[in-house]
């Protein structure tokens, strides 16, 4: 077997064990960073960052034949118990009832919400009784199902969607709005905007899937867009979305290749959060639209 | 070896440390399952030395070395079949009392009869010189491997034997036999019986009346034949550059380890625990440690209970890890570790009572009182009514809370030494 090098120290690393035996500093492991490439279709990209000693975001990317182009994001609530499981769990929970239930002529909408539904039973099973409750495992939620003609969103938290339109001459824009602190303060008219950003709870969630916030299937937030020319639908977790809030610079930054390149895409935008600081887990998913609702078997003859 | 018990180690730590932050502290719980009491057969060979005080005092009153001949009887019907045992009778010379060729005998019919026998008539006349005592033990049990352990009663002070000769004494025993210690009476030096037991692994009390010697010789015995593994070690693997700031024994009872320590390997050291039967053991772990950069997750401590065999290799029974993450976040690197918190005020309690009863017996009245008020505001604050309990005939209560006491102007002196005795015993804590 051949030995590894500590990236800190350079001493030699044992086959068996994660940690370096001289220094002790842990070594990168493969959950730092995921590549998902479902070619023309969708692509995702997850990073732990910089700053942050695990990945807590989680993604999810599925073609439903002919029907649908799925994705789902989610993000784990670092000060809950195991956050990284949770975001885990709840990604393959929504993917799973997605794609079951558009399977089943469900009308994307309903099958978001019941997805919603599945996430929210999936992370509230995590729980430990015995432990206070307010450190429930908890994560955000969001998630897309892109048909022929209309792109249906449903989110919980401050995970994002954006409409990135391929022509600069249209606008882009975010398709969801944050459940935290800042925006209710905003949207209640306690607070202006600047002052609502500058306070320090301003990101803190009102919104989460988690067993300290019950189910959330009822409550879940939709929206249902008809885009009108090409782009691409982006999915990404706040280590994005924190480096720049206009969507107009983000499409600046990835068209117009990116519905030809979904994965490219995606790997210019984790790396511009990644020069940026990496301050955050990073996650970002990549839809072309209108979506390539077949798939397209690349590697194999 | 079948019989050995299943260890098994749980870490409980906030592994989160702010930017800069170096010490990492933890709570490591150990606990030992079976053989029990069912399979004797599958534990390691026991010895045992029992070393019974037979300095003139002991007559004073008659029922003091009465009652230690009884407990002593008692004792020897406790023995497992087949346990090596012997008897020292301790005064300013050691006397082997039975066997008496220096030999050791085995726990049958015969073996027990003859030892009773000799222990009947035991006779009370002499001084006092443990460290010799000591050493006569060590002699028997030198040539023996499996569980090694002695029991010594004693009523009084050291008074015939240089304190030197005492703790060279128990330097030498040190890792060589666990010994339970049990002041009769009260005319013993706490620190003194309180020295011995902790540096050789064992527990100490008072048995302040004589009446109660038997069951809690009866008691100690089959703690001691409960015990199914010796020469277990606590080692751990540290990161270069790294310092061990404490490792101590924090329940059932405090035992300060740090200056145990035996350098194993340039990164590993081993800090003797003793024998072990079925039982659950805290430990509290402080390593310093090279600051990292945010993000990064270190291994602090790798921490493993290790058995040694007379010549053979060392074999890890368990293992835990330890870790320090450096976040910015502070709603994680300022969370308090309920455990550690508990333990660091058990440890503290334990200190202070003993600061305290130090201070009461030197005069100082203003510091006794308030270090017995910090005492009874710790215990209250961590649910140790044990010692509350004990602290409360010493001192009256005006305020648990804020430790607000003063002394009592009548404390029996069995009162008085028994709190100092038992300031080790730590209440666990509630896990989860």
């Amino acid at each position: 077997m051949t030995q590894a090098t500590c990236r800190s120290c350079g001493a030699e690393i044992g086959p068996t064990d994660r940690f370096c035996e001289v220094c002790g500093l842990r070594q990168p492991t493969e959950d730092d960073r995921t590549e998902r490439d479902l070619g023309p279709a969708a692509a995702g990209v997850t990073d732990r960052g910089k700053r942050h000693p695990r990945n807590e975001d989680a993604f999810a990317l599925r073609i439903v034949d002919g029907r649908a182009v799925v994705a789902v994001v989610c993000d784990g609530v670092s000060t809950s118990d195991r956050p990284d499981q949770a975001a885990r769990l709840a990604c393959a929970a929504a993917l799973d009832t997605l794609v079951e239930a558009l399977g089943a002529d469900t009308d994307p909408g309903t099958a978001t919400g019941t997805a919603i539904g599945a996430a929210s039973k999936a992370v509230i099973a995590l729980a430990d009784p015995a432990v206070v409750v307010e450190r429930a495992p908890a994560c955000t939620y969001v998630s897309a199902v892109a048909t022929e003609d209309t792109v249906v969103v449903g989110w919980l938290g401050d995970s994002r969607a954006a409409w990135l339109a391929a022509d600069a001459t249209s606008s882009s824009a975010w398709l969801t709005t944050d459940d935290s602190w800042a925006l209710e303060m905003v949207t209640s008219g306690q607070l202006g905007y600047a002052e609502a950003e500058a306070d320090p709870r301003a990101h803190a969630l009102t919104g989460w899937l988690g067993a300290d916030a019950g189910e959330q299937e009822s409550t879940a937030r939709l929206v249902t867009v008809r885009p009108t020319g090409p782009g691409v639908l982006l999915l990404c977790s706040d280590g994005l979305w924190n480096y720049r809030s206009g969507p107009d610079e983000l499409a600046g930054m990835i068209m117009p290749d990116a519905p030809q390149d979904p994965l490219l895409a995606a790997k210019t935008l984790v790396q511009f959060a990644l020069d940026s600081g990496g301050q955050d887990n990073i996650t970002a998913a990549v839809i072309p639209f209108p979506p390539l609702l077949s798939l397209v078997r690349k590697e194999t003859s | 070896m079948t019989g050995r018990p299943d260890f098994r180690v749980e870490i409980y730590q906030n592994e989160y440390l702010s930017s800069g932050a170096r010490q990492v502290n933890a709570i490591l719980t150990v606990t030992a399952e079976g053989p029990g009491p069912a399979q004797p057969e599958a534990a390691q060979a026991a010895a045992v030395v029992l070393i019974v005080d037979c300095s003139t005092s002991m007559n004073y009153p008659r029922e003091k070395i009465r009652a230690a001949i009884q407990a002593t009887s008692v004792a020897i019907d406790t023995l497992r079949d087949g346990t090596e045992f012997a008897v020292i009778a301790g005064t300013n010379q050691v006397r082997l009392a039975f066997p008496t060729d220096g030999t050791m005998a085995i726990a049958d019919a015969a073996g027990r009869a003859a030892a009773k026998r000799a222990v009947f008539n035991l006779d009370a006349d002499g001084g006092t010189a443990i460290g010799s005592w000591l050493l006569a033990a060590n002699r028997l049990l030198v040539t023996r491997t499996g569980i090694r352990h002695a029991i010594l009663l004693t009523d009084g002070r050291n008074q015939h034997e240089e304190p030197a000769a005492l703790a060279s004494a128990v330097a030498a025993c040190q890792g060589r036999f666990v010994c339970d210690c049990r002041g009769v009476g009260t005319d013993w030096n706490v620190d003194e019986l309180r020295g011995i037991a902790s540096a050789l692994l064992g527990s100490v009390d008072i048995v302040a009346d004589p009446i109660g010697l038997e069951a809690d010789f009866r008691a100690m015995t089959a703690a001691a034949m409960g015990k199914s593994v010796a020469d277990v070690a606590l080692r751990l693997w540290t990161p270069q550059g790294a310092t061990v700031r404490f490792v101590k024994q924090v329940a059932p009872t405090v035992v300060d380890l740090t200056d145990r320590r035996i350098a194993t390997g340039p990164q590993n050291s081993d800090y003797p625990t003793g024998s072990w039967g079925a039982e659950s053991r805290d430990y509290h772990v402080c390593v310093e440690v090279n600051p990292g950069q945010t993000g990064d997750v270190m291994l602090a401590a790798r921490a493993s209970l290790v058995f040694s065999d007379a010549d053979g290799q060392p074999e890890v029974l368990a293992q835990g890890l330890v870790k320090a993450v450096w976040t910015d976040d502070e709603a994680l690197s300022t969370r308090i570790s309920a455990e550690v918190a508990h333990y660091t005020g058990q440890a503290e309690l334990a200190q202070v009572i003993q600061e305290g009863m130090a201070a009461r017996r030197d005069g100082d009245l203003d510091r006794a009182t308030s270090r017995l008020g910090r005492a009874l505001a710790l215990a209250r604050q961590t649910g140790n009514t044990e010692t509350e309990g004990l602290l409360a005939k010493v001192v009256e209560i005006d305020d648990p809370m804020t430790g607000t006491v003063r002394l009592k102007s009548k404390v029996s002196t069995a009162d008085a030494m028994t709190l100092d005795t038992r300031s080790t015993k730590t209440s666990r804590v509630r896990k989860g």
